[in-house]
């Protein structure tokens, strides 16, 4: 099949049903999704579909055929970074880091779709993303920082 | 190719010049000399000054043997290297350095004995100094304990600037001036009227000798420490570029992953592989220790494969009931320890009350799992691995594969998180176990989260029975009994050693409480071991803040004392006091009105003092509001120790929620974190740090800001309910919003 990761088209030669996560991670070698649960509960492996966030470990390869995937690598670089992960930089957001490219994925959507969310939109959105290292006061800043609410 | 060449190429970069260069890592060899681990195999061209400082070609790398965890420790070390040296952190290369006792923990040990942090009388100090002792010649190379910043405080200075008046040195011998009118910046020896990067001057380093006893620079003259770090791994963790154990890629290697018996030793009844053996991508599925091991070409389809093998598990474990009797029948048992017992508590006078207070096994549950990779041939073992322990790590692969510890290499990786769970190494062991039998090849193990989460090594379940008077409206007595598991026991055990003396982690947190009391006792009472337990973050503190601040609040109130105003008076250290009546300040106290609770924990040399806010509403209680105020001696980096205070005390009041590992007889009931809970964004509160540096012993933050959360939040509910949650997870007997 043929799937497009960050602009770049891929074919690969995978089960339908694996899940997408495996197929960044193990068949295509682009590690920034990260592997937590496997069943949709801590968010760690959230990606763009079509600049949807969606948990990559519960989507089939197979749907993911034609539609535009960004991992968290194609969101920005260190030399040029989106504006979410500058605020997540800017904030030193991150302790053990593992969760943060699902957080910054998932925070990047929610603003592309409410510019400037209130503290409940940032709740619902955030909810499923789990960070054990708890940097929560920091994300819930980094978010309204990027929004621009707080005169970033 | 030399060390620090190989580090260069191998290491994970960090800073401007490291942008895609992605991981790489050192290669060492574990070796008895407990001299300058980095010297052996240095290439020309490079040079080692102190055991902490390579040089090359390319420039400057510093060698940050604590792990980071998540918890800043490459960042502070490279902070307190480079505030000596003259390097910009951001701009040198860091590396882990290879597993040696130069780079023991000497303060770790400390923690094992019964020494209050807040005495600094003959006994304790003579302790904390046998400590040193101990972590050196036990080879402590471990990460722990909070101590990684009181460990590397001196040590790391003391290195880049022995490191630094070295450099100078060889510059003075070749301008022939003398060294004093030479200086250095930004990594540059600077004269009158020039200037050589550090690299220049590696062939002159042969011929001078290292400068030792270096006087340390006064704190009014720092660049770096005691201002706001940018953390080194703070961009590449924003932007999907940091690699984590899990991440490492090599030539060749094989996936696996692995199903056992969730009762350790009860190995394996009867096993059907041959629809998994079948699977696409999956080379073959081999026995290891209590069950198999699925090797395959990628992860996914090695779990899939996994969950093929029909699987049938022997032996018989607790449940959680038999485990709670077990534990309130210790109570009434022999005593493990009694370090705390002054006046008679049970003559004491008063209106007496008593209360027994719980709280259930709990998983460290990292987010990243757990994984190790190994690579064995009959000549040498190399194992790549996020380890708290890397001695301990080389000689459990040594025991599996038959070789001395000499002949396997552990390569220290970044660790998506740990809280403690990273001191422990079965999945190397089992890592180790497949590689033997598919030599040359690398072995990627992945634990699936099931596999992880019911494999923890878990923070003791605990029962504690709180007795005590008031008379005259102030708490007179307190008997607080203690009963749990050890976890230097189990943790002793696993590495074959007897765990004799009573442990103090059993009643840490409680016995070392500064409060002067008339009547006080704390007991300990160990039950046999049974579940296996481990450091979680704060150890024994965790339960024991619970447990003595709870109760204390609940004589407080029986007394009808002000919860601040009565522990300020029972407080007889003056540290302590300065927390407690920060923290009143920073949130105007004005009594409980009906919505606060305090709560005061000295844990790890570090008193800390909280006070929680909370609302109820319909849709149940919410969390609106918590102060935090602590003293660590000397606040090195704000920004980071905001961080861990924070991150402690929000861990902490994550899992007195909704957080417990309950046992059905047949192994644990949790299997993710869906029946894991674990605080979610919305449930978290505002949270107001103050990190107090008034001069003492300087301390980590990691943990001691841990302990108050729960008694804070659990004398918060009472304030606005009446309601004492004597029990963890909370929500079994409070709504939550
Ligand atoms: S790994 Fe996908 S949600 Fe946890
Ligand atoms: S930063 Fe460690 S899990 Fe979020």
């Amino acid at each position: 099949m043929r799937i497009t990761v960050n602009g770049t088209d891929h074919e690969v030669d995978v089960e339908e049903d694996m899940p997408l996560l495996w197929l960044l991670r193990d068949e295509l070698g682009i590690h920034g999704s990260k592997y937590g649960c496997g069943i949709g509960a801590c968010g760690a492996c959230t990606v763009h579909l079509d600049g949807l966030a969606v948990r990559a470990c519960q989507v089939w390869s197979g749907d993911a055929a034609g539609a535009e995937v960004t991992t968290i690598e194609g969101l920005g670089t260190e030399a040029a970074p989106h504006p979410v992960q500058q605020a997540w930089i800017d904030l030193q957001v991150a302790q053990c880091g593992y969760c943060q490219p699902g957080q910054v994925m998932q925070a990047a959507a929610l603003l592309a779709e409410v510019p400037d969310p209130t503290d409940r939109q940032i709740e619902d959105a955030m909810g499923g993303n789990l960070c054990r290292c708890a940097t929560y006061p920091r994300i819930r800043a980094a978010i309204r920082r990027a929004a621009g609410s707080e005169g970033a | 190719m030399g060390t620090a060449g190989k580090i260069a190429r191998r290491t994970f970069l960090i800073g401007t010049a490291a942008i895609g260069a992605g991981v790489a890592f050192g290669i060492y060899a574990y070796r008895r000399d407990p001299g300058n681990p980095l010297t052996a195999g240095l290439a020309p061209g490079e040079a080692a000054l102190t055991p902490y400082v390579l040089l090359d070609a390319e420039g400057v790398t510093l060698i940050t043997p604590r792990i980071d965890l998540g918890q800043g420790a490459a960042s502070i070390q490279a902070h307190l290297l480079a505030e000596e040296l003259d390097v910009d952190p951001a701009k040198v290369r860091l590396a882990s350095g290879p597993a040696s006792p130069v780079y023991h923990n000497g303060s770790v040990a400390a923690e094992g004995m019964p020494l209050a942090a807040w005495d600094e009388g003959l006994i304790a100090r003579g302790g904390r100094a046998a400590s040193e002792v101990l972590g050196k010649f036990g080879g402590l190379h471990v990460t722990g304990g909070s101590t990684t910043v009181a460990d590397a405080y001196d040590r790391l200075r003391a290195a880049g600037a022995s490191a630094r008046e070295t450099l100078k040195a060889a510059a003075a011998t070749r301008l022939g001036i003398a060294r004093e009118d030479l200086r250095t910046e930004d990594g540059r020896v600077v004269w009158a009227d020039g200037s050589a990067p550090y690299a220049e001057l590696i062939p002159l380093l042969a011929d001078v000798e290292v400068v030792q006893d270096v006087p340390l620079r006064d704190p009014s003259a720092w660049r770096w420490l005691g201002q706001p770090h940018r953390r080194v791994d703070v961009a590449a963790k924003s932007v999907g570029t940091y690699r984590f154990g899990g991440d490492l890629v090599l030539p060749d290697m094989l996936h696996a992953t692995v199903v056992t018996n969730p009762l350790r030793g009860g190995g394996v009844v009867s096993m059907h592989a041959s629809e998994a053996e079948a699977m696409r991508g999956v080379e073959a599925v081999l026995p290891i220790t209590d069950g198999a091991a699925v090797l395959a070409d990628n992860d996914w389809r090695a779990f899939r494969a996994a969950r093929a093998i029909r699987f049938e598990s022997g032996g018989e474990g607790p449940t959680s009931d038999a485990l709670w009797k077990a534990h309130e029948a210790a109570l009434d048992g022999d005593r493990d320890s009694a370090f705390t017992d002054e006046g008679d508590v049970d003559a004491a006078p008063g209106t007496r009350i008593e209360a027994t207070y719980r709280v259930p096994f709990l998983h460290h549950a990292p987010l990243e799992p757990a994984n190790a990779t190994v690579r064995y041939t009959p000549e040498a073992t190399e194992v790549w691995t996020a380890t708290q322990a890397p001695i301990f790590v080389a000689r459990s692969v040594a025991r599996i594969t038959g070789q001395e510890a000499e002949q396997v290499t552990v390569n220290v990786l970044p660790a998506g998180g740990s809280f403690g769970h990273r001191l422990e190494d079965e999945w190397v062991r089992q890592a180790a176990e497949i590689a033997v039998q598919v030599p040359g090849r690398p072995v990627r193990l992945t634990l699936s989260r099931e596999q992880d989460m019911t494999h923890g090594f878990y923070r003791p379940m605990a029962v504690a029975r709180g007795r005590g008077t008031v008379e005259n409206g102030r708490v007179r007595a307190l008997d607080l009994a203690v009963a749990a598991q050890s976890v230097a026991e189990s943790q002793m055990g696993r590495v074959g050693f007897p765990a004799f003396g009573p442990d103090v982690a059993l009643v840490a947190g409680a016995w070392d409480a500064p409060y002067a009391l008339p009547d006080r006792r704390i007991t300990g009472h160990r039950v046999a071991a049974t579940v296996p337990v481990s450091s979680w973050r704060s150890v024994g503190a965790s339960h024991n803040g619970f447990f003595l601040e709870s109760f204390l609040d609940e004589l407080i109130a029986e007394a009808g004392a002000d919860p601040v105003e009565e522990r300020l008076r029972l407080i007889s250290h003056e540290p302590s006091r300065r927390v407690l009546e920060t923290v009143a300040e920073m949130a105007s106290w004005n009594g409980p009105e009906g919505k606060r609770g305090v709560a005061f924990v000295y844990s790890f040399g570090v008193p800390v003092a909280q006070i929680m806010e909370v609302r109820q509403t319909e849709a149940g209680i919410v969390m609106d509001k918590l102060w935090i105020a602590a003293e660590v001696g000397r606040v090195l980096d704000p920004v980071n120790i905001e961080a861990q205070l924070s991150g402690g005390a929000l861990f902490g009041i994550g899992h007195a929620l909704s957080s417990e590992i309950t046992f059905d007889g047949r192994g644990p009931e949790q299997t993710n974190f869906d029946s894991y809970e674990s605080l979610r964004l919305w449930q978290t509160p505002e949270i107001e740090v103050r990190a107090l540096g008034s001069g003492g012993p300087i301390r980590g933050a990691g943990e001691p800001g841990l302990p108050p959360a729960a008694p804070a939040l659990a004398n918060a509910v009472f304030a606005a309910t009446g309601t004492r949650l004597r029990r963890m997870p909370f929500a079994a007997d409070m709504r939550f919003a």
